[in-house]
């Protein structure tokens, strides 16, 4: 059995309002359907407007799709009984792109990464601040950060705090929602790096959301393409996003900046004027 | 940038000097009692409208009751009713604009309509019709501003709510498996707070203006209770003759409300360049 | 005032250039000892973390520094002419014609409440002395030749109907409508979807190849780098860590700090298709 199944979601925005309006419904999702086995990444490629995000909230059990089911472990996230649900909140975190909205300003790191351990976990004061630290060493921080608040990290290290925060539980899933695409590059790939080496540790599963298939590639295994709403390829092997003759994803390969200047890609003559 | 550190600095002397003179305020408020020199509502009509004496520091007035001490109990009144308008006002406005902005749908819908229903009113004119169905006296009066009032703040608040809401951190504490309930109370209501340290001392102000004008229509105080809008009411027949009458009360209500306001203007001097939203 | 021509090669010319900034208790260097040129119709990258001082070295050039918390050392000559210390009368002049601007957030460049054919106009009317019909057509030849689609339609619609990726061609559109001899492009792509970045990049190569503009290419992204740059600059800290021709910086990377940079980035390693 797979750890996630999304079966044939459907969505659009737009329509549960009291009066109707008069422009007609928007439809962000069409007939969705993939999986993600237990131990592995399903990278998610998609210009913005394609609908990963709705997808993204779809599947973290924010919002409920209008049609399809979103399967954990079997169980519907959307009709299972309350002891369900909330087991499978646990088992199912999110690390979101702008690591600074997704902080509270006011709150410390310490604190920031303690709710989750406050609502699941029996821990006293001095085993909760340990985890907490072990956290934070885990994620290539440290106990000195315990007590700064976010506006005085940079944004590489405050994502850091919140893969921390995703972590804390345990999950079983990650959805991580373009969670490399405001870093630079040094950044980026500390980041990636850091997220394989959890997987690894953890036995985690994620779903990696992205518009870059640079990202996508260094920590993907599955590969899943989304335009305009629509699955229109699935992989289960990433390398097969190279061979494919889709025109959209030809386009998309056609786009990937070159990685060495003999590849690129621009014309470089200067015409005689 | 040399600018901005006097402008700091001036900011931090303006913050001192209005909480020394509202502390001042609010001792002789809630000592009033203990340090009229005089009893407020003692009528001699033999001692009517003395000038300034040891017996009575600020005069009588036309009914020979002592000034200094009516203005002291009138303190009481004003500034401690106008307190509980504006916490009360505040507290209903706070409790029902979280509400409606958290949940949303229907609820929302309703108590957004009952706000703009009580908006379309001019407030005090409202306030004065209530006081028609109430009856005239204090407490029918606070009960009236209290029930106009906090509809501007359950607008205030829902409008800060639903940006807040919007904010990635509040579906991460959703995902970490905290209640609706945790969520308003840890992260919703302190995003939302700060602002109102500055819109609050306002909110004083006018809270006091209006408590004196309902008094100064007749409408509030019942003589021969002392506070300030009733003073001047009862002021007005002797403005040529004896303007003191009117002045001690205005001055008084103009002094409070000036350095709340001036209050007001340290504290977002102050907020604006401290924290990082 | 003289007119100044892309006939010369040697069109950007920044000497020890130093900016310094006065804090409340000190002052503090932010870039030190920055010396390039810029050849017309070359592309000079400039390759670096945040806070590396790319974006101050080309706000420098600019002269768009605030006047009273810093200061300006060295020399920044344009086809010649000095820059640094010109009157600000000049300079206005300068900006927008003769050297453009390009700016990592398409959005922020725009005003919301003007239609982009008002904004449009208005950067051509303001440094020629064109009449509203005439500078219409300049704007419309200059988004066709970057081949923007309707360009009358983009012309009367509002920045926040554009998508990021057509605002920034846009402003592309705007940056060389002009000729400008050097065009300054700071972080042109990281806003975008990658679907969009080559598209934009072509466009401003285009620009290159047709009228020969100067480009300095700021990016902390070595994929842009790759793709564009004729020569680059690697910047750390405040200093020039590294200048070298774009393959010899690739394969030969000297500064520990370059290789750092080439070695920490999401490679693809699937050679069959890039080239």
């Amino acid at each position: 059995m797979s750890l996630l199944q999304v079966k044939e979601v459907t969505h659009s925005y737009g329509s549960h309002k009291l009066f109707k309006w008069k422009d007609s419904p928007k439809q962000v999702l069409k007939n969705i359907s993939l999986s993600i086995e237990e131990g592995t990444c399903l990278g998610l490629l998609g210009t913005s407007g394609a609908g990963k995000s709705t997808l993204g909230k779809i599947i973290l059990g924010l919002e409920q799709p209008q049609q399809g089911q979103v399967l954990f472990q079997g169980h519907n996230i959307y009709t299972a009984d309350k002891l369900t649900r909330q087991k499978i909140r646990r088992d199912l975190q999110v690390v979101f792109q702008d690591s600074y909205s997704a902080v509270n300003p006011r709150l410390t790191a310490e604190r920031i990464i303690a709710e989750p351990l406050e609502n699941y976990e029996k821990l006293t004061i001095s085993e909760q601040k340990r985890t907490i630290i072990e956290l934070l060493e885990r994620v290539g921080l440290s106990e000195k950060d315990l007590t700064k608040y976010p506006h005085q990290f940079s944004g590489g290290q405050l994502q850091r705090i919140n893969i921390a925060r995703a972590i804390s539980l345990k999950p079983k899933l990650i959805v991580l929602d373009e969670s490399v695409s405001s870093l630079d590059m040094v950044n980026q790939t500390l980041i990636l790096n850091l997220l394989s080496e959890l997987k690894e540790d953890f036995g985690l599963s994620y779903l990696f959301i992205t518009h870059d298939i640079k990202a996508a590639y260094a920590i993907a295994d599955t590969l899943g393409v989304l335009e305009k709403g629509e699955l229109i390829e699935l992989y289960d092997s990433k390398n097969q996003f190279f061979s494919s003759e889709h025109p959209v994803v030809k386009q998309m390969r056609g786009a990937i900046l070159a990685e060495h200047p003999r590849f690129r890609s621009l014309p470089t003559r200067i015409s005689k004027t | 940038m040399i600018a901005t550190i006097r402008s700091q600095l001036r900011s931090q002397k303006a913050l001192g000097i209005c909480i020394i003179i509202l502390s001042i305020l609010f001792f002789l408020a809630i000592f009033a009692p203990w340090l009229a020199p005089n009893d407020p509502v003692a009528v001699n009509l033999a001692l009517k409208l003395q000038p300034p004496s040891w017996n009575y520091p600020l005069g009588t007035d036309h009914l020979g009751r002592c000034n200094l001490s009516r203005l002291l109990i009138g303190a009481r009144i004003s500034l401690g009713f106008a307190s509980l308008i504006f916490l009360s006002s505040l507290v209903i406005g706070l409790i029902i604009g979280t509400l409606a902005g958290y949940t949303g749908g229907w609820l929302d819908y309703i108590l957004m309509r009952i706000c703009d229903t009580v908006m379309a009113f001019p407030n005090l004119l409202l306030v004065i019709g209530l006081v028609g169905v109430f009856g005239p006296g204090l407490s029918q009066v606070v009960l009236a501003l209290i029930l106009v009032q906090w509809v501007y703040y359950a607008r205030i608040f829902r409008g800060m709510v639903l940006s807040v809401k919007e904010q990635n951190y509040i579906a991460a504490a959703k995902i970490s498996g905290s209640s609706s309930w945790k969520v308003m109370k840890k992260h919703i209501v302190p995003n939302i707070l700060p602002p109102l340290a500055v819109m609050g001392t306002l909110e004083m102000g006018w809270a006091i203006m209006d408590l004196s004008a309902m008094s100064f229509l007749g409408l509030g105080v019942q003589p021969p209770t002392p506070e300030w809008g009733a003073m001047i009411l009862e002021g007005k027949s002797y403005i040529r003759t004896n303007p003191e009458l009117m002045l001690y009360p205005g001055l008084m209500i103009m002094l409070v409300v000036v350095t709340f306001n001036v209050l007001g203007e340290a504290l977002s001097e102050r907020f604006g360049v401290k924290r990082r939203f | 005032m003289k007119k100044l021509k892309t006939e010369q090669s040697n069109v950007l010319q920044v000497n020890n250039l130093s900016v310094h900034m006065q804090t409340k208790d000190n002052t503090s260097t932010l870039v030190q000892d920055i010396q390039f040129e810029l050849h017309r119709g070359k592309v000079l990258g400039i390759v670096g973390e945040s806070g590396s001082g790319k974006t101050v070295t080309s706000m420098a050039i600019l002269q768009l520094l605030d006047q009273k918390t810093t200061t300006i050392e060295g020399s920044i000559k344009l086809q010649g002419r000095e820059l640094n210390g010109l009157d600000k009368k000049a300079m206005r002049n300068i900006r927008g014609k003769d050297i453009a601007f390009i700016m990592q957030n398409p959005m922020n460049a725009f005003t919301p409440v003007y239609t982009i054919g008002n904004q449009f106009i208005e950067t051509i009317r303001s440094h020629t002395k064109m009449n509203k019909k005439q500078a219409t057509e300049i704007a419309i030849e200059a988004m066709q030749h970057v081949n923007l689609p309707n360009p009358k339609e983009l012309l009367t619609s509002y920045p926040f109907q554009l998508s990021g990726g057509m605002l920034q061609r846009v402003m592309i559109a705007m940056a060389a409508c002009l000729h400008p001899a050097v065009i300054i492009a700071d972080e042109p792509t990281t806003a975008l979807d990658v679907n969009n970045q080559l598209q934009v990049l072509h466009h401003l190569n285009q620009i290159r190849t047709d009228y020969g503009s100067a480009i300095l290419l700021i990016s902390h992204d070595l994929g842009v780098i790759s793709e564009m740059a004729d020569d680059v600059i690697v910047m750390q800290h405040g200093r020039i860590v590294e200048k070298a021709d774009v393959f010899q910086l690739f394969d030969h990377p000297q500064h520990e700090y370059t290789k750092k940079l080439l070695h920490a980035r999401p490679k693809l390693h699937v050679e069959e298709y890039i080239g």
